[in-house]
């Protein structure tokens, strides 16, 4: 048995060995090295590009918006981004000149010898002031998308309801923080075809953009994954953006020319998690039950749509929460700012609105004086309920499970009770959060994409797995093979992964949306399953037997109940000449149904669910929070590899964690002003606890193996569980991320508990 | 770039009296300036990594005289530091992680002048000297004395800092060090504070207080310790230490905490340490 078991990952060794290649690890013949120049103001005209006399431009190559010969954007959803600025800049940090040396230090010399002349234009650098329209960046009202949804009707039910409670959240930005910075590699070959090779996660996404930038046909591109160091959404989008760059300074150049970013230069250029503003107005009865729900979210976009629509519309179907409510209005709106575009990162907006949905049920249970445990348990999904969307959960809603669980083995009850209204220097809290993520592409999204996977059986009877999910660190290459192994009941040592090269797998759709083990794997799966039948329906032809009565089980092909032949027999008499290859492609599960015009129906195949726990103390003399212990108990339909899951679940809790509590970008006149790991806070591992990660298996019927998406979900719970404790030891509620010391004795001063004693 | 690696005070400071140059001991500061392009790469380099004599730590009676390029390490292990300046152990142990301590020397942490230098409240709470060294001869100047402000000192271009000369704690006296980080390790502080008092009585008889992070400079709470001599600990003294302090530093908003964030822990800081003590 494959699938269930905690098999060591595949680049486990060539990672922990220092053997495994990273883009910056490549040094091809004759290379050149790549530099950015880049605005230095919000926003600007610019009036002139001025080259110093007092540098030697002969050795370098300079690039600019010129020098493409396709379309001058980034290919996305709207066309609105350049790969180079030409008149205008609308961020700090894009970029507006590339420059090309034999050395990386002679690259980025030369960038200090290029002068932007600007005629700054007035900046609109938050939410607030694009919503006033100070400035028109966008359209006629600087919103690059809004969408609403509505159920029943929410102003008879406030209007009627016993309870109404009000809340408004905010959240900053979050900075990606994988390990490896952006980078890429750009080659020219003989015959033209354009080669980048680099850290990033979507090789088809790649591709697209250096089509349209080149304009060059699909067999001219090839896009070449490199050992990544970390995704998380910041490599879905971004990566074309150096690749571009790279693949003009190489055509240029006429050779090889490699970009990689500097920690400070990918803090800069990169995109992080959206800003937003979150407002809930809550009508209940008297006894608990949700009745009406008005969410309103504005997120900031940045200087770029990017992938903003996409990232608003899950937001804005999670806004609610894992919870029952016939009258629902939830609107919201991405807006343009002249701050760095804001893209894809892990969550996809559910981050945000789950800190503003789980807070207001804090707020509810405290104003109310319901119990945190109550409350969620009488409103939240269950099996046979409806979403805000209008879908109906028929199978694998892990509510009740997990979030029972969470309070049995953490003592909950008990311990909020105990710490309610302690006096000490030190004092200690509980916190719950419980929510949902919904796994693979909102909405019809999957149907658009069907994506595609295949294997490859050669005569050694070696099974190939050819797909462009891409390896990020959450184990795609280890668990596809567990996968195929389970289907055909064979041994996983059988098995290769091919490389993720667009000249050699089909598009799979990007790795991106919790969706790669899920909705890939089980097209990986189905293919693996084609090819047994491909297999039988050779079998039967070269023995002149019905296919019906041939069948497959653990390597051995039978007749009826007689052996007829084995896998590797099956192997050297059909593939001697050439492997066989089945492909499979994504099909939605029976009777999923989503209108994108009303916005209702199924926004997701399935939904994974988890509570968390988490305990602080809280020092009163210096306001800072240590975490006593976290627990997450997750709903994950079935874990592949359970050590793997657990390793995505606490990985994504940590990111959570530091989300909560520590994670802040300050900016001054629209530039990020702390730049460095010194002073961009993540927490360490002296400031984590021992996690406590309990899985739940409740099967997705459609599924590999009944497997869901959780590679989002542990980012969603951390922060709201983690300030709800906080608001447990010391009645500080703290509505802002990151729940910082600063903002806990703020929020303590202000509910006067504090200005007494000084 | 030059870089001299001398082995003799002699050889270093005719190094320094030739040329302008800039020492660099374990290099947990400069190179992360240097990589960052915050400073400019100097022309001359006086690598002392490699001057032993500099690296010791003697008990010379009252004081303690340790070497400039003494690290954190050495200073968490030795027999000495543990037994006469135990609050500069425990800041020692919270300056960066392992790797940062087994590089980052005093004499790196003094002369580099940041207002959030851990080891600085220790020192300037008790009353420690500089020892400086050049062509020219030795000076000693008080703590408090060598920074002129943010980020200067009473440094001349041919001089080093060759030691700093540490009072030993006494026997009747307790200290405390209290490190206010973003995060529990690989962290800058935001309030940092040191203190020691000698209880006599019942009464403060002897107090030191320095505090970083919270000034231009590391300073020294005299205000606040004016309000705690002579006095005995209870509810009153607290209040009075702590809204003293409070009004004694001066410190700013920046990307580490607030400036009312750093003002009302200074304070708490105070007002912790007198309960424990008590």
């Amino acid at each position: 048995m494959s699938v269930g078991t905690s098999v060591t990952r595949r680049d486990a060794q060539s990672k922990v060995t220092g053997q495994a290649l990273y883009v910056d690890d490549y040094r091809l013949p004759n290379m050149w090295y790549g530099a950015t120049v880049r605005s230095t103001v919000p926003h600007a005209r610019i009036k002139n590009i001025h080259y110093s006399p007092n540098f030697d431009w002969s050795q370098v190559v300079i690039c600019d918006y010129r020098d493409i010969p396709g379309r001058n954007l980034v290919a996305l959803i709207y066309d609105d981004q350049p790969l180079l600025a030409e008149s205008i800049v609308r961020h700090v940090g894009e970029p507006i000149v590339l420059v090309a040396a034999p050395s990386k230090e002679l690259a980025r010399k030369a960038t200090r010898y290029v002068t932007i002349e600007y005629e700054e234009l007035p900046a609109v650098l938050t939410i607030e002031e694009s919503l006033a329209r100070k400035q028109k960046l966008f359209g006629e009202d600087n919103i690059f998308k809004s969408y609403t949804i509505t159920r029943g009707n929410v102003d008879e039910a406030l209007a009627s309801a016993d309870i109404v409670v009000e809340g408004t959240y905010r959240v900053g930005h979050q900075e990606q923080l994988y390990i490896e910075p952006n980078g890429m590699i750009a080659t020219v070959q003989a015959d033209g075809t354009l080669l980048v090779q680099g850290s990033l996660q979507c090789p088809y996404y790649v591709h697209r953009a250096l089509k349209e930038l080149f304009e060059l046909e699909d067999d001219k591109v090839v896009v070449i994954q490199n050992t990544t160091g970390g995704g998380f959404g910041g490599k879905e989008e971004f990566p074309s953006v150096v690749a571009g760059h790279a693949a003009l300074l190489a055509r240029k150049a006429g050779r090889p020319v490699k970009l990689v970013y500097d920690r400070s230069e990918d803090f800069i250029a990169s995109t992080k998690r959206h800003p937003a503003i979150i407002r809930h107005r809550t009508g209940l009865t008297r006894d608990g039950r949700l009745i009406a729900a008005e969410i309103d979210l504005t997120f900031d976009g940045g200087a770029y749509c990017t992938l903003s629509p996409v990232v608003l519309s899950r937001g804005v179907i999670h806004a609610l929460g894992p919870y029952n409510c016939p009258n629902v209005r939830i609107s919201g709106r991405v807006v343009a700012t002249n701050t760095p575009p804001n893209g894809a990162f892990r969550g996809f907006g559910v981050p945000q609105a789950a800190f503003a949905a789980e807070m207001q049920m804090e707020r509810i249970a405290q104003v109310a004086g319901f119990s945190p445990v109550e409350l969620r348990r009488k409103n939240m999904l269950r099996e046979g309920d409806t979403t805000v969307t209008g879908q109906i959960l028929n199978y694998s809603v892990g509510t009740a499970q997990v979030l029972d669980a969470a309070i049995e083995h953490s003592d909950y009850l008990n311990k909020l009770q105990i710490y309610r209204n302690q006096t000490g220097s030190k004092r200690r809290g509980i916190g719950l959060s419980l929510y949902y993520h919904g796994s693979g592409f909102t909405g019809s999204g999957e149907e658009k994409i069907k994506g595609r996977a295949a294997v490859e059986f050669d005569k050694e009877a070696r099974i190939r797995i050819l797909t462009g999910s891409t390896e990020i660190g959450q184990g795609t290459r280890t668990i596809f093979p567990q996968i195929v192994a389970e289907e055909l009941g064979i041994d996983l040592a059988q098995i290769d992964f091919e490389e993720s090269n667009t000249a050699k797998v089909p598009d799979s759709g990007p790795t991106v949306a919790s969706r790669t083990c899920m909705v890939v794997g089980s097209v990986v799966q189905k293919a693996a399953a084609a090819l047994k039948a491909e297999l039988i329906r050779r079998i039967a032809l070269s023995c002149s037997l019905p296919e019906e009565g041939v069948s497959y089980k653990r390597g051995i092909f039978y007749h009826q109940d007689q052996p007829l032949m084995t896998l590797t027999e099956a192997a050297a008499r059909f593939c001697q000449h050439s492997p066989i290859r089945t492909e499979a492609r994504y099909s939605s599960p029976p009777g999923i149904k989503w209108d994108d015009a009303s916005y209702t129906g199924d926004a997701y195949p399935v939904y994974a669910y988890a509570a968390d726990v988490v305990e602080v103390e809280v020092d009163m003399d210096t306001y800072e929070v240590k975490l006593i212990s976290v627990l997450t108990v997750s709903d994950v339909g079935k874990a592949i590899n359970p050590r793997l899951a657990e390793g995505q679940i606490e990985g994504g809790t940590v990111q959570a964690l530091g989300y909560g509590l520590y994670e802040e970008v300050f900016w001054k006149d629209g530039h990020m002003l702390n730049t460095r790991l010194t002073n961009y806070i993540i927490p360490t591992a002296l400031d984590i606890p021992d996690l406590e990660t309990i899985l739940i298996e409740n099967p997705y019927p459609y599924g590999p193996f009944g497997a869901k998406g959780i590679g989002e979900l542990p980012m969603d719970g951390g922060a709201p569980a983690a300030v709800a404790a906080i608001a447990n030891a010391t009645g500080a509620f703290i509505t802002q991320l990151p729940a910082t010391p600063e903002r806990i004795l703020e929020a303590l001063c202000q509910s006067k508990h504090l200005s007494d004693s000084l | 770039m030059k870089v001299y690696s001398p082995t003799s005070l002699q050889e270093a400071y005719e190094i320094l009296a030739s040329t302008e140059a800039k020492i660099l001991a374990g290099g947990t500061d400069l190179m992360v300036l240097w990589n960052s392009n915050v400073a400019k790469l100097p022309q001359v380099v006086v690598d002392i990594w490699r001057m032993k004599m500099l690296a010791q730590i003697d008990d010379e009676g009252e004081v303690l005289r340790i070497g400039a390029r003494c690290t954190y390490t050495q200073i968490i292990n030795n027999p000495l530091t543990k037994n006469f300046a135990p609050a500069l152990v425990d800041a020692a142990r919270t300056i960066g992680a392992v790797q940062i301590q087994n590089r980052g020397t005093i004499g790196g942490n003094v002369v580099n002048a940041s207002p959030a230098g851990d080891s600085l409240p220790v020192l300037v709470a008790f009353d420690a000297k500089v020892e400086i060294g050049s062509l020219r001869g030795v000076r000693t100047v008080a703590l408090e004395q060598f920074y002129t402000g943010y980020r200067k000192t009473v440094l001349a271009a041919d001089e080093m800092v060759t030691a700093i000369l540490l009072p030993k704690q006494r026997e009747d006296e307790v200290s405390k060090f209290y490190k206010i980080g973003t995060r529990a390790a690989q962290a800058i502080s935001k309030v940092v504070m040191a203190a020691r008092a000698v209880l006599q009585g019942g009464l403060i008889a002897a107090v030191g207080i320095g505090v970083g992070s919270v000034a231009p400079t590391v300073i020294r709470a005299k205000a606040t310790e004016g309000v705690m001599l002579g006095r005995q600990i209870d509810d009153e003294l607290v209040t009075a230490a702590r809204r003293t302090m409070m009004n004694e530093v001066k410190p700013i908003t920046d990307v580490r905490s607030t400036e009312f964030y750093r003002r009302t822990v200074s304070g708490n800081l105070v007002a912790k340490f007198l309960r424990e003590i008590v």
